[in-house]
Order: C-alpha cells, then sequence, then structure tokens
C-alpha cells in the first residue's frame, strides 16, 4: 500500500489543524507512521474539543444518566425516554455559538437543523424545538444586529422545516459581547420499537450517502468550534455553514418513509466533521471496519480532494447502511424526494477506516482508536471561591418597592420576549397546547390526552456567583417550570457553555456546575440522557458566563389536568409556596435595580424542591390550584406581576411578615417557591395539607380589580405594567 | 365528502389541514402527491396546505403553481369545484393564475405568527355559511409573506364584486391596514375567485379547532365546507 506523502506533516501545520504536539506525537504513534493531510484532517477533526470532549469527558461521567424511563441516554444522537403507549419522546440539546457570532442568520439556522436531524436520524418526528440564547449588553453596537439576526436564522430555519419552536430563554450581559449564545434545542416522537440507532452490523453492506450535495462550506467547523475567538473572529466566515431548511424538510420525509420500509441498519446525520465523524462512528460503534470511496460522493463543487471531502460540514447529509436487498427501493423513496442517493462504501471485517480517492488511498487508519484514543484529560482546576452572603440591611435603593417593579419588568432580561417569538411558527401541527410565554411549553401528543411539556432554563449570574449552587439552580428551575405546568419532570438534556478550559479557573467553575447539576438531576430523578460541551466561548481572553443550559422534558397524561400562570378570577386566594428568608444576593433586583454584581447565589435545597415540588403537583392534578407561577428571576413580586398581566387582572396584597425588610420580601430569590391561587373555598384545606405535607404556606393576598396594591406603596396599574413589560424589546429592535 | 390535500414538496401543514377535515368535517381526505397528473376519483374540495413548496426560495408559489397537479386543479375549479387554499396555499392559488394579486413580504418585514382577529366579510359562500356576515373570529397566522396587493383595478373589482372573504380586524371590528399582522391592501386576508369557488387565505383556520388546544373559530369554515358538500 502507498499512501501519498505529500505534503510533508510539519509543526506549523499540525498547529493550524488545532493538535497539540504530544496529540500529534501520540497519533504518529498509533499509526507507526507520518500521516497523510487527510488523516491529518481526519484525526484533527476527531480529536478536537467539540467532538471528543476530551476536557469533559472524565466530569461527564459523573452525572445520573439512568432511570426507569430511560431507552436511550447520552451517546447517540440524541436521548430517548419512554413515555408509556410504546412511544418514546426522543430530546437534545446543542451549541451554535461560534457560527452564530459571526453569521447570525446561517449559525442559528443551521444550529436549528443540525439538532433536528440529531432527532429525526432516531427516527423520530420533530414536534417540538426550543432554544437558549444569550446576547451582549444592549448597549453593545452588536447586539441589535445579533439578536435580529440569530431570531430570524432560528425562524428561518424552523418554519420552513415545519416545526413549532415552542419555547426558549433570552438574556443579556455583556460577558457575551464577543461571544454569544446559540443553544438549540428539538425534541420528536418514536415509536418505542422503531428506534434508529447509529451502530453498523453486518460486513460488506452498502453504506448510502443521502441528502444535499457536499461543498466547500464549514471545513473545519468544528475545528473552530474548539479555539478561542481572537479579533480575527469575522474572518472565520468561511467556516460557517449555509442552511437549506427545504432540504431538511425533504430529508426527513425519505428518512421516515425509509425507516418505515424496513430498509435501515443503521443511520448516522453528518454533523460535525461531517462525513469523517459520521463514517467513523457507524464503523467503531457496529465493530466494523469501513471503506468509502470518495468518487461516489455527490458534489456542489468540481476539484474537490479527499481532505476537502471528509472536512466539509454541509448541511442536510445523512449516512445509512442499507438492509441487505433493499437498495432498489430505498434508492426510490430518495428520487421521489429529489435528494441524492449515492452508494459511498461498504462495511468492512478489518478494523480500518479506509478512505480512496480517485484509485488512491487517501487514509487508512484504525477505525476504534480513532474515537476510543482521542485524549482524554484531567485539567487542572481551582475551586472557585465562595462570595458573602449579602445580607438584606446592605441593600439600599432610592426606588420604592413600586418603582423597582416597574424597572424589572421592563429590563432586558425580564421584559416580554414576544417580539422574539412571534417569529416564529409555534402553532404548526396543531398541538401547542401552551405557546411561548408561560412557566414551561405545552405540546400535546399526536391526538391526545397525553401531552409533554418542555422548558430551557440556566441563571448564569448565580453560575459566575457561585458554579455548584448555580448548577443545581439550573436543573431545580427547569423542574419547577414544568411542575407549575402540571408535568411530572422526566428526563434532561444539557448544554455545558464554558470558556477555555486549560484556565484552571473557567475548569473549576466546569466541574462544580457539572456536580451541582449531578446532585440536582440526583436528587429530582431527572436523569440526562443527551448534551453537548461548548468550550473555548472566550474573546480576547475574556470568558462567558458560565452557562449550563438546562432542557427539560415532562410528562402529562392528561392535558385537561394542566396549569397556566394567569390569574383566572377575581376574590381569589394568592399563596405562595415555599420558604422566603429574602435572599438578594446575586438577584436580579441586585444587579438590574442596584447594578450590583455580587453576592453568594441563592441556596437550593434540593429536599424542599422536590417537597414542595410534588405537593404543587398535586394541587393542579385534583384541580385545587386555578393558576401556578414558579419564583425565579426578579423574586416574588415579579411573578405576582405576571400573573397578573397574564390574566389581565390585579390583586391586592399584604404586607411582608413581621420583621421581613421589603425589598428582600418582594425581589427576593429564595428557591424552591411557587405562587399558586385557588378559589376561597378551597384555602383552609389547602393550608391543612401544605401544613400535613411539611410545605411552608403563606397567604399573599387576593385577586381582583385592575390594580397591584401594595400595602404602603403606590398601586400599580396591571394594562401600564402589561404596556411596559411589552415594548421594551421591540422599541429596543426599532419595532413598532 | 371527498377532499384531496396536495401535498408539495415543501409543504408542511398538510397533516394540520387533513386533521381539520377529518375531525370537523368528518371527512376522510386523500393526500395528493404534487407530480400526479388526476385527482382521485369524486373529489369534490382540494386543499393546497400551508409551508414552503421548494422551500418558497423563488417567489412564493412560483414553482408548485406549476406542478403537474396543478394542471387538475384548475379543471377542478373550471367545472365550479371547491378549492381552498391556505398560507402557501393562497400564494400558490395566486401564482396558478386561480386568484389574482400577489402576497408579497409583510410590511415589517418579518415572519410573523399570532392570533389575529379577522371580520367575516359574507356568510353565503360554501366556506362560510357557518358564520354570519360581520363576525369577528380569533384565527392564528403564520408567514413571512402575507401582505395582499394588486394593481388598483383588481382591488377596485374585487371589493365591488364582494369577493373579500376575510378581513383583519381590531378587536372592535374597525378594519386599519396598519394595524393588521402584514400591511394589506384593506386588511384583506382572503379572496374568492369569480364563482366563489377558490377561496386563499393566510390565516389557518385549521389550527383552531379544539377546544383543548385553544379557540375554536376556525371550525366554522370547515363545518361549511362539510355543509356544502353534502347538500351537493
Amino acid at each position: 500500500m502507498t499512501l501519498p506523502n505529500t505534503p510533508r506533516i510539519t509543526p506549523e501545520l499540525v498547529a493550524e489543524h488545532g493538535l497539540k504536539p504530544e496529540e500529534y506525537a501520540h497519533f504518529v504513534k498509533l499509526i507507526g507512521r507520518e500521516p497523510t493531510l487527510t488523516e491529518l484532517g481526519i484525526v484533527s477533526a476527531m480529536w478536537n474539543e467539540h467532538c471528543s470532549y476530551k476536557s469533559s469527558k472524565v466530569w461527564l461521567r459523573t452525572l445520573p444518566t439512568k432511570g426507569p424511563r430511560v431507552i436511550q441516554g447520552p451517546g447517540e444522537n440524541a436521548g430517548v425516554v419512554d413515555i408509556g403507549g410504546g412511544q418514546a419522546v426522543v430530546f437534545k440539546m446543542e451549541s451554535h455559538n461560534h457560527p452564530s457570532f459571526i453569521e447570525p442568520y446561517q449559525g442559528a439556522g443551521t444550529g436549528v437543523g443540525g439538532i433536528l436531524r440529531d432527532v429525526f436520524t432516531m427516527g423520530a418526528r420533530p414536534i417540538a424545538a426550543l432554544n437558549l440564547l444569550r446576547f451582549g449588553d444592549c448597549h453593545n453596537a452588536k447586539t441589535r444586529r445579533l439578536l435580529a439576526g440569530v431570531v430570524a436564522g432560528i425562524g428561518g430555519y424552523g418554519n420552513s422545516f415545519g416545526v413549532p419552536t415552542v419555547g426558549g430563554s433570552v438574556g443579556f450581559h455583556k460577558r457575551y459581547n464577543g461571544n454569544i449564545l446559540v443553544n438549540a434545542m428539538a425534541v420528536g416522537l418514536a415509536k418505542t420499537d422503531e428506534i434508529f440507532y447509529a451502530a453498523a452490523a453486518g460486513v460488506g453492506r452498502a453504506i448510502v450517502y443521502l441528502g444535499s450535495k457536499t461543498g466547500r462550506d464549514g471545513i473545519h467547523g468544528a475545528t473552530m468550534a474548539s479555539a478561542e475567538f481572537g479579533a480575527d473572529a469575522e474572518e472565520k466566515r468561511p467556516t460557517v455553514q449555509v442552511g437549506d431548511p427545504f432540504a431538511e424538510k425533504l430529508l426527513l420525509e425519505a428518512c421516515l418513509e425509509i425507516m418505515q420500509a424496513g430498509c435501515v441498519v443503521a443511520i448516522q446525520d453528518m454533523g460535525a466533521a461531517g462525513l469523517t465523524s459520521s463514517a467513523v462512528e457507524m464503523g467503531a460503534k457496529g465493530d466494523l471496519g469501513v471503506e468509502l470511496n470518495l468518487d461516489a460522493v455527490p458534489c456542489r463543487e468540481e476539484g474537490m480532494s479527499a481532505y476537502e471531502m471528509m472536512l466539509s460540514e454541509s448541511q442536510e447529509r445523512m449516512l445509512m447502511v442499507i438492509a441487505d436487498g433493499k437498495e432498489a427501493e430505498a434508492e426510490a423513496i430518495f428520487t421521489k424526494w429529489g435528494l441524492d442517493f449515492a452508494v459511498v462504501g461498504r462495511t468492512t471485517e478489518a478494523l480500518r477506516f479506509v478512505v480512496k480517492h480517485k484509485g488512491v488511498v487517501e487514509a487508512d487508519l484504525p477505525i476504534k482508536e480513532l474515537g476510543d484514543e482521542a485524549p482524554e484529560y484531567h485539567r487542572p482546576y481551582e475551586e472557585p471561591a465562595d462570595r458573602p452572603v449579602i445580607p438584606p440591611s446592605d441593600v439600599r435603593t432610592s426606588l420604592s418597592v413600586a418603582d423597582a417593579l416597574e424597572r424589572l419588568i421592563a429590563s432586558p432580561d425580564l421584559c416580554s420576549k414576544r417580539w422574539v417569538w412571534e417569529q416564529y411558527d409555534h402553532l404548526i401541527l396543531g398541538n401547542t397546547v401552551q405557546k411561548p410565554g408561560g412557566d414551561a411549553a405545552v405540546v400535546r401528543v399526536d391526538d391526545g390526552p397525553k401531552a409533554l411539556a418542555f422548558t430551557t432554563d440556566v441563571t448564569p449570574r448565580y453560575c459566575e456567583a457561585g458554579p455548584f449552587e448555580g448548577g443545581k439552580q439550573a436543573v431545580a428551575e427547569a423542574w419547577r417550570n414544568l411542575t407549575a405546568v402540571g408535568a411530572t419532570p422526566i428526563a434532561v438534556t444539557d448544554n455545558l457553555n464554558f470558556g477555555n478550559p486549560e484556565k484552571p479557573e473557567i475548569m473549576g467553575q466546569f466541574v462544580a456546575c457539572v456536580k451541582g447539576i449531578g446532585a440536582a438531576c440526583e436528587a429530582l430523578d431527572f436523569p440526562i440522557v443527551s448534551g453537548n460541551v461548548s468550550l473555548y466561548n472566550e474573546t480576547n481572553g475574556q470568558a462567558i458566563l458560565p452557562t449550563p443550559s438546562i432542557g427539560g422534558v415532562g410528562l402529562i397524561d392528561d392535558l385537561a389536568h394542566t396549569m397556566t400562570l394567569d390569574f383566572k378570577a377575581s376574590g381569589e386566594l394568592v399563596l405562595l409556596i415555599g420558604k422566603s428568608i429574602g435572599w438578594l444576593g446575586a438577584s436580579a433586583f441586585l444587579a438590574t435595580v442596584c447594578e450590583r454584581e455580587e453576592g453568594a447565589p441563592p441556596p437550593v435545597d434540593l429536599v424542599a424542591e422536590k417537597r414542595n415540588g410534588d405537593f404543587v403537583r398535586a394541587l393542579i392534578r385534583d384541580g385545587i390550584a386555578t393558576a401556578v407561577h414558579d419564583v425565579s428571576d426578579g423574586g416574588l413580586l415579579v411573578a405576582l406581576a405576571e400573573m397578573a398581566m397574564a390574566g389581565h387582572l390585579g390583586a391586592i396584597l399584604e404586607a411582608p411578615p413581621e420583621g421581613m425588610d421589603a425589598y428582600a420580601w418582594w425581589f427576593g430569590e429564595d428557591q424552591a417557591r411557587y405562587v399558586v391561587t385557588a378559589p376561597s373555598s378551597h384555602g383552609v384545606e389547602l393550608i391543612r395539607h401544605a401544613q400535613a405535607a411539611g410545605v411552608p404556606v403563606q397567604k399573599l393576598g387576593k385577586t381582583g380589580g385592575d390594580r397591584l396594591i401594595l400595602p404602603g406603596d403606590r398601586s400599580i396599574i396591571v394594562e401600564s405594567l402589561r404596556d411596559r413589560h411589552e415594548t421594551w424589546l421591540p422599541i429596543y429592535m426599532g419595532a413598532s | 365528502m371527498k377532499p384531496a390535500v396536495i401535498l408539495f414538496p415543501g409543504s408542511n401543514r398538510e397533516r394540520d389541514a387533513a386533521r381539520a377535515l377529518r375531525l370537523v368535517a368528518g371527512a376522510k381526505p386523500n393526500i395528493v402527491w404534487h407530480a400526479e397528473h388526476e385527482l382521485p376519483a369524486g373529489t369534490d374540495l382540494v386543499v393546497l396546505p400551508g409551508g414552503f413548496s421548494y422551500g418558497d426560495y423563488l417567489r412564493c408559489g412560483a414553482i408548485a403553481a406549476r406542478a403537474n397537479i396543478m394542471d387538475a386543479v384548475r379543471a377542478h375549479a373550471a367545472k365550479g369545484g371547491l378549492v381552498l387554499g391556505i398560507c402557501n396555499g393562497f400564494q400558490i392559488l395566486c401564482e396558478a393564475g386561480l386568484l389574482p394579486g400577489v402576497l408579497v413580504r409583510n410590511a415589517r418585514l418579518r415572519f410573523v405568527c399570532r392570533e389575529v382577529v379577522l371580520r367575516v366579510e359574507r356568510a353565503d359562500t360554501a366556506f362560510t355559511k357557518a358564520y354570519r356576515k360581520a363576525d369577528l373570529i380569533r384565527i392564528p397566522v403564520a408567514h413571512g409573506e402575507g401582505n395582499y396587493t394588486a394593481d388598483e383595478a383588481t382591488i377596485t373589482e374585487l371589493e365591488k364584486e364582494g369577493r373579500v372573504a376575510f378581513r383583519y380586524a381590531r378587536p372592535d371590528g374597525q378594519i386599519d391596514e396598519t394595524d393588521g399582522p402584514n400591511g394589506s391592501i384593506n386588511g384583506i386576508a382572503g379572496i374568492y375567485s369569480e364563482k366563489f369557488n377558490v377561496l386563499g387565505m393566510m390565516p389557518h383556520p385549521e389550527n383552531y379547532i379544539e377546544p383543548e388546544i385553544g379557540p375554536t373559530d376556525g371550525r366554522g369554515l370547515f363545518e361549511s365546507l362539510a355543509g356544502a358538500l353534502k347538500a351537493a
């Protein structure tokens, strides 16, 4: 066998491929010779941070990933969880941060496309999309353009593909000025006995390439996602892929049809690192070798080299192993949908990954080792320092409680995000029971009565102030949001966004957040079934806030028992479930009203979290609660205001408890709390039940009128508050 | 009732339309592939569903309007058969010459998905008999290019002949084009053909039919069709 030996592999070339000298040395030792350029490209694609999780793997293994409902945990294209009745929910979240900063429309759109593909690759029809977005300071010159582009890109892809985008989270902070976050989540529905996996089976079977043609776009996209940005970030635009939601929609329909027809043995989408990673994964997972013949790969451009084809990240492509004797049937289905179908290789017995092009063997590598021997680092880390607890007496403002509420409700983080989600088709498929704007989205399963609830959450402010509690809180808040709509939380996907892991303080944030996430998932029976890690979110040495996004999924047996947050009727009791001590450290109030980003974040008592949540879920199930809202950013008064605005109905509120500071009471962010309304006639019973269950409960007031009446302060007209809440973002975006 | 829902590459609300026909009108719709030349025998209603046919990379609906099946749809319409085009279906009907005018980018240049109020302009057609004239109904829109426009003569003719089916209205029933979701002339949300057997509309009545999901003001349209085709 002869392999091409030009160009020579120099240390510069190795460095350009993002490989450390010792990583390269390990590779050379592994294959026993100097690699070809194509081989260097292949290994750089397999061993970069994005594909190999080399910095995070040792910590990810500590997360709880099992549960009675879990059919497939992390390691496949998406997680799979049993929802009964022979059906499974299939979901995952993934980042497209770097491309979205460089080219927001295409970057965000292809992020959506990639995650949808992960879901339908497993045989699931997508039923919902969500996202979690973080932008720079609203005064930053780039923020408007990035926000407009990302939102249009997410809508442009999802709307055309035909999946409802039902929920998300949008926030702003100066630490994202040079590195925005675009985390996209997709959810699909499959039959439990018709799930498709990546592992190839059977020697000599055809490996088929499906979908769009391969072009020169996105070469080294995964490598870009594995490095910090410098001042030259925008020069990396050519590494951003271009999305074609129309092709993806055709690919979806063709894939589901071909699966139904029993043609598919294994399937893997071509995402990061394209043909390389999909082919290697299929072979390695199935204990088979793979031989590719690149002459057969459908190309968009002429004269593409083996190197370019192996590293292209052109979108809307799939690789499949086809069942014996089914090639013609599979091809007919793809031709009907107008998609490319080409046999590009075979499975082999030898555990080698062989790539041939124009009669030349461009690569011949051990297939298992490409994945298994990827570097794995125990990176040094620093334990994050504890921040001081800020007592309410240290927090001062000249604003009254009413003034502070008005400021918070119209602040970039807490204002209505209607301007964003009205650009997403959130109604298509006709199953959206609760659209964006509530605690969690609720989507009916087929014709019901079952439904699923979805939410994406994280409070980066807390993760920065105390990564362990912040990690716990992200999970707890997702769990709480699902609970607030009446769902039983069943599983989690995560998207861990951090800075450069080679810096011990960043690695320390990562480790503590993962520990916090693990502790909360364990305590709340909320296993992690899929996820993604995005590191090197830094520009010019400035890291983002640690942002471990949590995507939560909950199950509702009968959608008649779902709950919304709006006040329903006058004269109802308004109650607080959960204990308040008035925690203002790291709160939205402290940041927005006092302009201080200080203090330890609120501790999360996971036992109380579970107890209080289970109690609230029972209130919903038993038809006692008429509205439920979790208390999070902005604290109690913001939660009450959101309920009032949604219901177009005011409330008469009682004074804070004896000895409690007014700001701490109204704006403290103690965890494990919900505001609940109930008819007065249920009041005594509810309070008795709560006490019996050991759940703290406190009367806050009664619904009624057109304003929020605060004792000892001016009253606030609900509609004018609503007006402030709704107009900040449209005005900021320069829209009427 | 024997409806056919046409499936173009990129259609994505065909299931929603089929479900509405099934649940409200009790029909069993045929899904017909765009490359076919004939409608199933006995088809009495053709539905062109929402979506992004051919990605809408060219003018919306322009390629779908030239699909094989559209000759059969034109023939069906010429015989007085009922045709309903929703959203992308409306765009296709305009491109196919079955309805006048065109749908251009929304005035605010953004995709918009939200509930709107529609005023039912007449309640004596096969599509609207279950409503009353001037009813205000809540129906969602979801489109980026729903801004209806046509030359002045066409608009005058449509108005004179009473061919505006629905208009975007304020909650009090007043029509104000600057208030609508897309900037359409005269608040036009849907129009009829000369013989009132073809209706094109941007809003999605098929998504507002079930009380478990939300408002049900879209039912009237499918109830009307069921009634009209039962009587025929």
